[in-house]
């Protein structure tokens, strides 16, 4: 699966609490949720986002609370892909377990500016940068968890498992 | 010759059925003991319980749930959200259902009511789930999808953590415990630190640490990335669960030849109060470098520090004194038996002599809920675990965490100062 979309560029250290103030954790789906996302720290994110675009961060992106509610607010913002240097625990399960790809590369970080369109190819493992024509490769996920993301995430790869 | 196992590998081993030991970076289905889920994560938890077509919680007895983080009901959101928690609850036959009334601050509560042990592992849809290794248990924090799993089949998908051991030595100077000893740490090691892996407490000062104050430093654990935040399991831990436990439990400790991903020595004697200046638990300074900066509000209580040794700290300091009249005092007991044992004992009565106000047991303004939010502009010093950007109110408020004992000084002084200026 190929996804492409411009670059939303933050730094190290995007919390929970930037992706989802926890003020809007009374409510619980994907679409009520996007309208908020990033508020506290880019006001222009959730009206300006288009759908198939992607967020590149930096070191240790959603680190804080254990809320599903920040990966549902970014799929449910439209967009395709997370590309961060490293990330945090908890967002990382909950990403790959609700069918949020995410990637992490700190070479295909450091290469990008906001606006900067790209073009991602899952199975491959490829960041093409269109801009400057750089191609960036990630680690493969362990087979394990390409297991879990090619059922659709973890609910579906449990009621497989559970049959 | 095969090295030993960490504590952390051997909690994970003993619920992986048939398994000879297990190594960091294994992936592994490990049974659970507890699945714990609060009224802002189980609606999104229980929604997929249900897409996954399982009619029946695995076991009614190891589920619990907790009303804690918006109730009582702070909106009509927020009311929907319990009652969705509430209706499974009943539904389902969940024996520990924990409603306004009988609910306590999860953390506090979990430990308190006997539900957690030595030995155990425990998952849980709130990321300071990690506060329980303070009693020798692999305890962790996911997202709701994951607890949804476990609820359905008690178990759930683990990678094995590397550990970083941290070893304590020296001598603690008054007004500096566990609450300092974390940040300290934090400020140390940043909030990535520990990230994917498992801290181990230990060494001479720890082993002298309350059980209140361990559960303060496991706490913490996940603001420098960890997965969980572990003690070895002694006599203070035995004597806090005798009474408490209602069924048998284990013991493990790390071997003497584990193999440790880093192993970290801290010298406590010349350690200060320390603070945390916002937006991230890593800005961590002695008290010294924050004197003299105006506060509006202190918070003193949540899964951090809302123990009752936590606040007779508190009112040790206020007894006898005012609040700054600029400053709003919040002091929040962590559970129900909590607030009844500080009512008892008197607490509750320096808290109000004083000018603070007392609350219900809740998370509350912790993470900007409810029940002490900030306006633009407000600084708040709090015995909270996190500073992040807006995370107690407006996105232009400030969060300093700290100690009971440097938030109740502050509260009087007006700016944030060491308890000795206080105490003079």
């Amino acid at each position: 699966m190929t996804l492409r979309g411009s670059v939303w560029k933050y730094g190290d250290n995007v919390d929970t609490d930037a992706i989802i103030p926890a003020r809007y954790l009374n409510m619980s789906t994907a679409e009520e949720l996007a309208r908020h996302c990033m508020e506290d720290i880019d006001t222009s994110f959730a009206g300006a986002v288009q759908p198939g675009d992607m967020i590149v961060a930096g070191e240790n992106f959603g680190c804080g609370s254990s809320r599903e509610h920040a990966p549902l607010a970014i799929k449910g913002a439209g967009v395709s892909c997370v590309i961060a240097k490293s990330f945090a625990r908890i967002f990382y399960r909950n990403a790959i377990n609700i069918g949020l790809p995410i990637l992490a590369c700190p070479e295909a970080v450091a290469g990008m500016e906001k606006g900067d369109v790209l073009s991602v190819d899952l199975e491959a493992g490829t960041i093409t940068n269109m801009r400057t024509g750089q191609i960036y490769h990630t680690t493969p996920f362990p087979p394990f968890i390409m297991g879990i993301i090619q059922a659709g995430g973890l609910i579906p790869y449990t009621r497989e498992k559970m049959k | 010759m095969l090295r030993g196992h960490t504590l952390a590998e051997k909690l994970i081993a003993s619920h992986v059925p048939d398994s000879a030991g297990v190594r960091p970076g294994d992936l592994v289905e490990v049974s659970v003991d507890v699945v714990l889920a609060n009224d802002i994560t189980a609606p999104i938890a229980l929604r997929e319980f249900e897409s996954l077509g399982v009619s029946r919680v695995f076991d009614p007895a190891k589920v619990v749930l907790v009303a804690d983080h918006f109730a009582p009901n702070k909106d009509i959101k927020s009311a929907e959200q319990c009652k969705v928690m509430r209706e499974f609850a009943r539904a389902q036959g969940i024996l520990h259902h924990y409603d306004v009334g009988r609910m306590g601050i999860e953390h506090v509560l979990l430990p308190e009511q006997g539900l957690v042990l030595p030995g155990d592992v425990v998952v849980g849809a709130d990321s300071h789930t990690c506060t329980y290794g303070a009693l020798g248990a692999f305890a962790t924090g996911m997202g709701s999808t994951d607890i949804a799993v476990a609820m359905a089949t008690g178990s759930i998908w683990m990678r094995v953590p590397e550990t970083l051991r941290i070893e304590y030595t020296g001598t603690l100077q008054p007004w500096v415990g566990g609450k300092d000893l974390i940040l300290y740490t934090i400020g140390q090691i940043g909030v990535s630190g520990a990230l994917y892996m498992a801290m181990e407490f230990a060494g001479p000062v720890v082993e002298s640490l309350p059980m209140a104050e361990r559960f303060t430093m496991s706490n913490m654990a996940i603001e420098a990335g960890g997965k969980a935040g572990l003690f070895a399991v002694d006599d203070a831990t035995r004597a806090y669960v005798a009474g408490r436990a209602t069924r048998d439990y284990r013991v493990f400790a790390s071997d003497p030849d584990a193999v440790y991903a880093r192993v970290l020595t801290l010298d406590v004697t010349s350690m200060e109060p320390q603070v945390a200046f916002p937006h991230l638990p890593e800005n961590v300074h002695p008290v010294c470098k924050a004197a003299g900066i105006k506060i509006d509000q202190a918070v003193i209580g949540s899964c951090t520090n809302g123990r009752l040794e936590d606040l007779r700290i508190a009112a040790q300091i206020l007894a006898g004194r005012h609040v700054h009249p600029d400053v709003r005092c919040i002091v929040i007991p962590g559970t129900q038996q909590v607030y009844l044992d500080a009512l008892r004992e008197g607490l509750v009565e320096t808290f109000i002599e004083a000018g603070a106000v007392v609350s219900t047991p809740t998370c509350g303004p912790c993470l900007g809920g409810h029940m002490g939010i900030l306006a633009a502009g407000e600084r708040a010093i709090s015995t909270t675990n996190r500073n992040f950007r807006g995370r107690m109110g407006h996105p232009d408020s400030e969060v300093y965490l700290s100690s009971p004992a440097v938030a109740a000084a502050s509260a009087i002084a007006g700016t944030i100062v060491h308890p000795d200026e206080v105490m003079q």
